[in-house]
């Protein structure tokens, strides 16, 4: 008996006939089911549906259950084993997908099927555990019998996991994305409408051009890109700035700046709108002084491009000194000597063999800060003024009174073309041109200094924006402690205790300040989406790493896609993709957690794949030839050599799902409200106080817990492993 | 309880190894008999790791039948072969122990606790390395890791084990001690093994057959005699010790024999199934006698070119009529001076009648 098989088959007769075919009402992990199981038409297995309840289209699902019984104990070298599981894993899977789609909450969800089949008596609703389980035991039997034709060396694990990736991409990526080209070209009641669409998408308040001749705005699209590119100019050369202070010269704080690293990941970017009102809105501590010492009236020059900007620059900025570090240490010091023995001197070492050969490093961190700048919510929403962008105007064409899901979707795929088109252009046109001067070999050169007015350029920039940073953070940590920003001065601990007051009543303690409950959701959420982005991401980057087969290119495209969708767009589309049959989500928990694992997956695969890189793969083909299989190996070679980047991949995750907003605004609900869109609603009713204090407590709370697990990671690296070793291995192969 | 050997014959039906348009391996027939080491020879890019890749499972054919014992194994995974292999790196599992990593196969292969535990010492043993189960690899020289995985791989009792480049990343002087071990291990426990290598002086050393394989077929195959001294053709000759490579033609065949003549003189040679016409003649540095006296028999002059001394032999270049000829004396007292006129003679052996043609000929793997 071939254990695979049996064990997929069970799952999928256990989904099929033994539990909901359809969605809870109540909740994923509500068991209300229990009452009136197995007959009530709401809770019935498929089984029963299609016996007891009229639903006979249910039937081949059933007959695609029976026929791998067929090869049950045949063995798998035969070539019916492969034949029948393939063909009753595609069918089965393709007829539970596409009845999913064909039969709506109002009987047949498409036109032509009414023309075709007349009117249907029946409807159904989202699908529940039931049909999941079904599903998984269809897409698995696929995959075994792929395997057993010996596809990627016939490994069962392997076929298994691309499959399932494959699949939860196709499910929660490409899925949704193609409902917004759908949507797109439908008027908003489902018809085709494709005029509508060409109305839409070259209509004067995207593309329009009246700034340039009159005193009325731009379109939309253009203030994103005006946007986008001043901001990525600026981070590039803040960031190049800042890496040259780190590496390149004699400054004592270089640690500081390193700090200055981690400032992105646990701050929200809004946060940083935020301290900027605070510091040159209308009563904002500068602006106020102006007023004061030069009488300058304070005006709401802030809220704006100007605003925009500034903010993005302070946010992103140390993403770009990131990638530039890794740039500037990448030129080989041999280089450098090289040309300094040629009769150049520092000047003109830099100018003619340094800094072009950090211009890929350079287009990369343009590149990155323009994605980042056009897909950012939060610093324009609170910042914008009049100044509209895409992302901030998707949000407002469905939240708003228009309410108008297909100018969103046009919207959405405007930004979408942009962040796509600098994503494809940092992947090809980089990834082949970069000038990677690291061999491997050791290179025992000094790097040199920079040239004294290029030094003195450098630290003029790089120290100013350092002490303004630090204003811009002391500003987020005391703000909150102020009665009224701008008014009222007086010191006070009221923001803290509306938001986080504790009180004891007779039950005991009752979390009774605003901010619990969209904490506690927060970190529930983030808690549970993390361990599961980090396996995702880990997964996908070892079959990325390790495997070899048909259509990798693709694959590895489509995991790292959602990096470059922004999340306003992701909002939007898992809005439209998931309000519906077959997978209602909208409104729960799931679908916060689904978004997080897949707009984080790409950091997880990242830190997966550079980990796995440093791995000798000779240790994975040594535990497969000492009879392990590849899950085995996975779980005892390269898991406990990856205990690093897991941990890594584990924080980030968590981190991001804390700070994440843009995306995470379109599908809180009252139940599961998060900290992030609670903090904007705040600002939005003008409640810098309490937003600002909870602002801080966050992150205090991702400092903390990034402290404490590097504290536990770093004391056990230093235990008895060696790294060094790895990498003495790598370079033996 | 001792390691024992379950050995059994590896056999290859016309197995053809591609990636996209690139051919690795090309229809590849061969045997390896059981309790044998056959050695896979070539320069790099010819394919040998290639087939040991396959033989184990790491890679799968593209067409073709690969044969462990009885069975097809074509197209089973690495894991649910009975084959083990030393990676040329050694592929030590650096969070585990030496103890740890031998028992590794034998922990998954679900033996009781005990038997796990004896069989892994017997294996370290075996490589003479009881008592440093407790380290980690990292705390071992290249020797002494390279035999632990000789030991992880041995305990298994596998039916093929497979040596891949395995003495690469050791010193010379080691490289020479630890090719015994694992031949003299190879013979005591009668284990069938492949081994793959592109140091000729290795595969002559441990190897009851070897093949020698180039791009992505085999050249030949045969025990190290054969292929020294009756090399198929001119790869084959050059490959394995060095050969001067001259264009001869058989004027005369006459049973098994074959009268060629090349630059004035004729020798009667094995003709080895060519025919009248061009053909190629091998001839062994250290077949050519020189000297700057008249030679009894037949031969042909020439000036020295290059003369090296190298302690135990010398070595000429020689400019004659049919090329320049590479020699090797044990004359070390008499050395002849650059430019001296010299007769140049030929042995009884060493000297060979090899195809005409670059190409080698397909071997059909008897």
């Amino acid at each position: 008996m071939n254990r695979t098989v049996a064990l997929w088959l069970a799952v999928g007769w256990v989904g099929f006939a033994l539990l909901p075919w359809y969605a809870i009402e109540d909740g994923f992990w509500s068991f209300v089911w229990l009452d009136g199981f197995p007959t009530d038409a709401d809770y019935a297995p498929g089984i029963v549906q299609a016996m007891g309840h009229g639903r006979l289209w249910f039937l081949p699902i059933g007959l695609a259950l029976v026929a791998p019984f067929a090869v049950l104990w045949r063995d798998k070298t035969t070539p019916s084993f492969a034949f029948v599981l393939q063909a009753a894993g595609i069918f089965g899977l393709a007829y539970t997908v596409v009845q999913g789609f064909a039969i709506g909450i109002q009987g047949w969800e498409y036109g032509f099927l009414v023309t075709l089949f007349g009117e249907f008596g029946d409807r159904q609703f989202g699908m529940g555990y039931g049909a999941l389980l079904t599903s998984a035991a269809f897409l698995f039997l696929l995959t075994r019998g792929m395997a057993a034709r010996g596809i990627v060396k016939g490994d069962v694990f392997v076929v298994g996991s691309i499959g399932g990736v494959i699949s939860l991409v196709v499910a929660f990526i490409v899925f949704p994305i193609s409902r917004i080209l759908v949507s797109a070209v439908q008027d908003n009641d489902e018809n085709y409408a494709p005029a509508l669409f060409f109305g839409k998408f070259l209509s004067t308040k995207i593309w329009g051009i009246d700034c340039l001749t009159s005193n009325v705005g731009c379109g939309v699209a253009w203030n994103s890109l005006v946007m986008g590119i001043l901001v990525g100019a600026g981070t590039a050369a803040l960031g190049l700035a800042f890496a040259l202070v780190a590496t390149r010269t004699g400054f004592r704080a270089k640690k500081l700046l390193r700090v200055l690293t981690v400032l992105p990941i646990i701050t929200p970017p809004f946060v940083i709108g935020l301290a900027v009102i605070l510091l040159f809105g209308r009563s904002g501590a500068i602006s106020t002084f102006l007023e004061w010492s030069w009488g300058i009236e304070p005006s709401r020059w802030i809220y704006g491009l100007p605003g925009i900007w500034f903010a993005q620059m302070l946010a992103f900025t140390p993403i770009a000194f990131l990638v530039m570090i890794g740039v500037v240490e990448g030129v080989s010091p041999s280089m450098e000597e090289a040309a300094l023995t040629l009769r150049a001197d520092n000047w003109k070492t830099f100018t003619t063999v340094t800094l072009p050969l950090m211009r890929p490093g350079l287009a990369n961190a343009f590149l990155i800060g323009f994605i980042e700048s056009i897909a950012d919510f939060g610093n324009p929403l609170v910042l914008g003024g009049n100044y509209d962008v895409l992302s901030t105007e998707i949000f407002f064409a469905i939240v708003g009174a228009q309410n108008d899901q297909g100018q969103a979707a046009v919207l959405a795929i405007v930004l979408l073309s942009f962040t796509l088109s600098a994503f494809y252009a940092q992947r090809r046109w980089l990834g082949q041109k970069s000038y990677a001067t690291v061999t491997g070999k050791g290179d025992s050169g000094v790097h040199i200094l920079l040239p004294k007015r290029l030094k003195w350029l450098v630290f003029g920039t790089v120290l100013p924006w350092s002490v303004l940073t630090a204003i811009i953070y002391c500003m987020i940590m005391f703000g909150g402690f102020v009665k009224t920003w701008g008014f009222d001065h007086s010191l006070t601990l009221m923001h803290y205790i509306e938001a986080f007051s504790v009180t004891t009543s007779e039950f005991g303690l009752v979390w009774s300040g605003a901010a619990w409950n969209s904490f506690w959701t927060t970190l529930e959420i983030a808690a549970i989406s993390a361990p599961l982005t980090a396996a995702m991401g880990l997964l996908t980057a070892y079959i990325l790493v390790r495997q070899r087969f048909v259509g990798k290119d693709a694959f590895e495209f489509g995991t790292m896609l959602s990096f470059a969708i922004p999340g306003t767009v992701i909002g939007i589309s898992y809005i439209l993709a998931f309000n519906v049959p077959p997978l209602e989500l909208t409104g729960t928990g799931v679908i916060l957690v689904i978004c997080f694992v897949f707009r984080n997956m790409p950091v997880g695969v990242r830190a997966g794949v550079a980990a796995m890189s440093q791995i000798d793969e000779n240790l994975d083909e040594a535990s497969l030839t000492l009879g392990a299989n590849s899950f085995l190996t996975l779980r005892k070679v390269v898991l406990p050599l990856l205990r690093p980047a897991i941990v890594a991949a584990l924080v980030f995750s968590f981190v991001r799902a804390m700070t994440a907003i843009s995306a995470v605004i379109f599908l809180v609900s009252a139940e599961y409200d998060m900290a992030t869109s609670y903090i904007i609603g705040r600002v939005e009713n003008g409640d810098f106080g309490l937003a600002i204090s909870y602002s801080s407590v966050l992150i205090v709370v991702m400092l903390s817990a990034i402290l404490v697990i590097q504290l536990v990671v770093g004391k056990r690296q230093l235990g008895r492993r060696d790294p060094e070793q790895f990498s003495a291995q790598r370079s033996a192969a | 309880m001792t390691v024992e050997s379950k050995a059994a014959a590896v056999r290859f039906d016309n197995v053809t190894k591609a990636y996209g348009d690139v051919v690795a391996v090309r229809e590849l027939c061969f045997t390896v008999e059981a309790g044998k080491l056959v050695t896979l020879l070539g320069p790099s890019g010819c394919g040998k790791t290639t087939t040991l890749r396959l033989i184990a499972g790491l890679e799968m054919a593209t067409t073709g039948a690969v044969f462990i014992g009885d069975e097809d194994v074509t197209r089973l995974a690495a894991t649910e072969r009975d084959v083990s292999m030393v990676f040329q790196s050694y592929a030590l599992f650096p969070h585990m122990t030496v103890m740890e990593n031998v028992a590794y196969g034998l922990k998954i292969s679900r033996l009781p606790k005990d038997e796990v535990e004896s069989k892994a010492n017997e294996g370290l043993a075996l490589v003479g390395l009881a008592g440093y189960g407790e380290r980690l690899p990292s705390e071992l020289s290249g020797g002494q890791q390279q035999r632990v995985a000789v030991a992880r791989a041995l305990v298994l009792e596998p039916q093929v084990l497979l040596f891949d480049e395995p003495l690469s990343n050791l010193d010379a002087k080691l490289r020479r001690r630890v090719r015994d071990e694992i031949r003299e291990l190879q013979q005591n426990l009668g284990l069938t093994s492949v081994y793959v290598t592109h140091d000729q002086e290795e595969a002559l050393a441990v190897s009851d057959r070897i093949i020698v394989m180039n791009e992505a077929i085999i050249a030949q195959e045969g025990t190290p005699r054969d292929l020294y001294e009756w090399p198929a053709d001119k790869f084959v000759a050059d490959f394995i010790g060095d050969a001067n490579l001259i264009s001869g033609e058989i004027v005369d065949i006459n049973g098994e024999t074959a009268r060629v003549a090349f630059g004035g003189v004729e020798l009667v040679l094995p003709h080895r199934d060519m025919s009248k016409g061009e053909v190629g003649v091998a001839i062994r540095p250290n077949a050519v006698k020189v000297s700057t006296e008249p030679i009894d028999g037949p031969s042909i002059n020439g000036t020295i070119g290059k003369a090296a001394y190298l302690g135990g032999h010398m070595e000429y270049t020689i400019e004659t009529a049919v090329g320049q000829l590479f020699v090797i004396t044990t004359d070390v007292l008499h050395p002849v001076v650059r430019d001296a006129a010299v007769h140049i003679g030929f042995a009884n052996h060493g000297v060979s009648i090899v195809g005409n043609d670059v190409e080698p000929t397909h071997d059909d793997g008897k």
